[in-house]
């Protein structure tokens, strides 16, 4: 099928500002289900509330836009009563880190099958340019004039830490890859994070001196690296990615099953 | 037939219902007074092949069981109420979106933490009003464990029919009394299954485009039609829109399915009304009280009656109203500082005859707290 095919083009034209990164990951996102050949019917898209939030509506599949930061509840709950179901989650990082990030760290702990698609882009976007759990220290934000003083989580280092059992980065400039680490999320048996460094130079980008999406995308290429090169050494500072974690544990909705199986038997 | 009789507390009658009632996915958070529907569905759920999680959580509770929901499940969360200001979100999210779902909150003393193992009546206007925005929604509670039963099987009914969540607003001393559950026949009970579209594949189907007599057909999610749900204001199709016809539609169709149906929706039972002079109005555990001291008055040639409200939201205006016309005064018997008084008031044609008997301590209310009242309107002192 062609793109086009996975898009509800009655909801277009879409709301994102141009030069946004949330429209290359939505565009991954349907190369992969394409090439992993699931069926549209079998899919569910469970999103929260933000610029990102907004790809539920654009795909045509299951489509649940829910509440800010809720979405991984909503999403455990159709998974559960529908383990047969392909669940993925697009989530922005004020949604996934901040007003979200009990069930995000519970997701991972639980390890239910969902996978979870974190356009990471340092900002409220949808409210104007606030700063998020992401944001760098010392970068400027509408309600940070005066330079950022909150220290940003390393989301990687927090999924890891809750346990999940596939963790992976990537950015809106490494389309080529990210298609293949979001495939490798969806086929993953247990919860999957997948952070992907996004551009927003409407918000975040004007206010830190990006000139343009082209200048933060090239940015993504120089201070990003593949996990464990020599570059890394050199430069501590690169941002590393690819997959971190990818580890076969128990699945939530499969150990289930062997409770009913239990409690059927127990007369 | 030999009749199946249980000694078992309101919670565990609750959970008894809801089981009849076809509960297939139900997810909570521990609290006081309301675990014990968990922990007893943890253990019976997975018997019959349904689901039982506990979340982190009483607002991922409440969205988790929207998402069952959707995918054609009959679903339940169970709280109290500290839990349930949280779910206030999400529960605004199920009526926004027509997801059927229960929620049952056994009330506990408040605000905040207040009286965790105490009985109250305190949440009747969050029920109402707890969510934001102008919205209709269905509450119903009950005095004892039969009740408990027939109204937790009625609320999955009504949330079936009329797409929407219903709130089973129980209290604590309901929710942990212990007394008789006649358990029903098979095929005594009636039980509202899903209304599901008959629209065939291929063919556009618009889970948001009230049929005739107002149902919508609903459509799994995993099923042929997909379909987008959101929260925000939407089309027949589950599309955003701001067209401000579309959202009168909308609006206009959210409220009136419930309140043009409040006679259908409006339950309640009668003690002693025909010749009453004074007609008490309780629900739930209170209602036992005023019940005995209707039945311990009628003894001494007093002429008491009992209106006892089953459906709080909608209110039911029509009965009430009625009945308050054929009595010289009222006394609303409640475990708060008057929220269904005000109803009361609202439609009585003689609102300054209206009164209170109350209590607010968290203790149970006694039939002296209902009697000092009574002798007062009776010119016998206070």
């Amino acid at each position: 099928m062609a793109v086009r095919d996975y898009i509800r083009e009655r909801f277009f034209p879409h709301l994102w500002c141009p030069g946004c990164g949330h429209g290359t990951i939505m565009g991954a996102m349907i190369r992969a289900i394409e090439d992993l050949g699931i069926r549209k019917k079998d899919i569910v898209i469970v999103s929260g509330i933000g610029c990102s939030s907004r790809i539920c509506g654009y795909l045509d599949f299951h489509t649940l836009h829910t509440l800010h930061g809720r979405a991984l509840a909503f999403a455990t709950g159709v998974k559960l009563s529908r383990p047969e179901l392909t669940v993925l989650v697009p989530m922005g990082d004020g949604d996934a880190f901040s007003i979200g990030g009990n069930h995000l760290i519970h997701s991972a702990r639980r390890n239910v099958d969902v996978t979870a698609i974190i356009m990471n882009n340092s900002i409220y976007g949808m409210t104007g340019g606030q700063y998020s759990p992401s944001t760098g220290y010392g970068d400027f934000a509408t309600t940070a004039p005066y330079g950022n003083i909150d220290r940003p989580f390393d989301v990687v280092k927090l999924a890891m830490g809750a346990g999940a059992s596939f963790v992976a980065r990537t950015t809106a400039y490494h389309v080529t890859s990210m298609i293949k680490i979001i495939e490798k999320a969806i086929k993953h048996k247990g919860f999957s994070v997948v952070e992907v460094l996004s551009q927003c130079p409407t918000y975040y980008g004007r206010k830190n001196k990006f000139a343009s999406a082209v200048e933060m995308l090239k940015h993504y290429k120089t201070h990003t690296t593949p996990i464990g090169s020599k570059e890394k050494e050199k430069n501590p500072e690169l941002i590393e990615r690819g997959i971190f974690v990818q580890e076969e544990l128990p699945e939530y909705c499969e150990e289930y099953e062997k409770i009913i199986h239990m409690a059927s038997q127990g007369g | 037939m030999k009749k199946n009789v249980l000694f078992l507390q309101g919670n565990e009658a609750c959970v008894e219902g809801a089981l009849c009632a076809g509960l297939d996915f139900f997810a909570g958070y521990p609290i006081t007074p309301s675990t014990e529907v968990a922990e007893l569905l943890s253990y019976r759920l997975p018997k019959k092949g349904g689901k039982f999680i506990q979340m982190e959580d009483e607002l991922a509770s409440m969205c988790a069981i929207i998402g069952a929901s959707l995918t054609g499940k009959k679903t339940m969360t169970a709280t109290s109420g500290p839990g349930f200001s949280l779910m206030q979100e999400a529960l605004g999210f199920a009526v926004m979106t027509e997801t059927p779902c229960v929620l049952l909150n056994v009330q506990r003393g408040g605000p905040s933490t207040g009286l965790p193992t105490s009985g109250s009546q305190g949440d009747v206007m969050q029920a109402r009003w707890g969510t934001h925005g102008e919205h209709a929604i269905i509450v119903l509670t009950a005095s004892n464990n039969q009740d408990v039963f027939a109204m937790t099987v009625e609320a999955f009914n009504l949330s079936e029919t009329f797409r929407s969540p219903v709130i089973l607003l129980l209290d604590e001393v309901v929710g942990h009394t212990r007394e008789r559950l006649i358990m029903p026949q098979p095929g005594e009970l009636h039980v509202v299954e899903r209304l599901k579209t008959s629209v065939p594949e291929g063919t556009n189907y618009h889970p948001y485009l009230p049929r005739e007599d107002g149902r919508l057909p609903m459509s799994d999610f995993g099923h042929v039609h997909r379909y987008n749900v959101t929260g925000l204001a939407h089309d027949m199709w589950g599309f955003p829109s701001t067209n401000p016809e579309v959202v009168y539609e909308l609006m206009r169709h959210l409220v009136d399915k419930i309140q043009g149906h409040r006679t259908e929706i409006a339950m309640i039972k009668e003690f002693y009304i025909e010749d009453a002079e004074i007609l008490f109005i309780s629900y739930g555990s209170s209602a036992r009280t005023a019940l005995h001291v209707v039945e311990d008055r009628r003894q001494r040639g007093e002429k008491l009656g009992l209106l006892e409200l089953q459906t709080l939201w909608p209110f039911p205006d029509g009965i009430v109203k009625k009945r308050c016309s054929a009595v010289e005064c009222v006394i609303v018997v409640e475990m708060n500082m008057g929220q269904i008084l005000q109803e009361v008031k609202r439609v009585s044609d003689n609102p300054e005859k209206v009164f209170l008997a109350n209590r607010i301590d968290g203790s149970f209310i006694a039939p002296a707290d209902i009697l000092n009242i009574l002798r007062i309107i009776q010119g016998k002192g206070a």
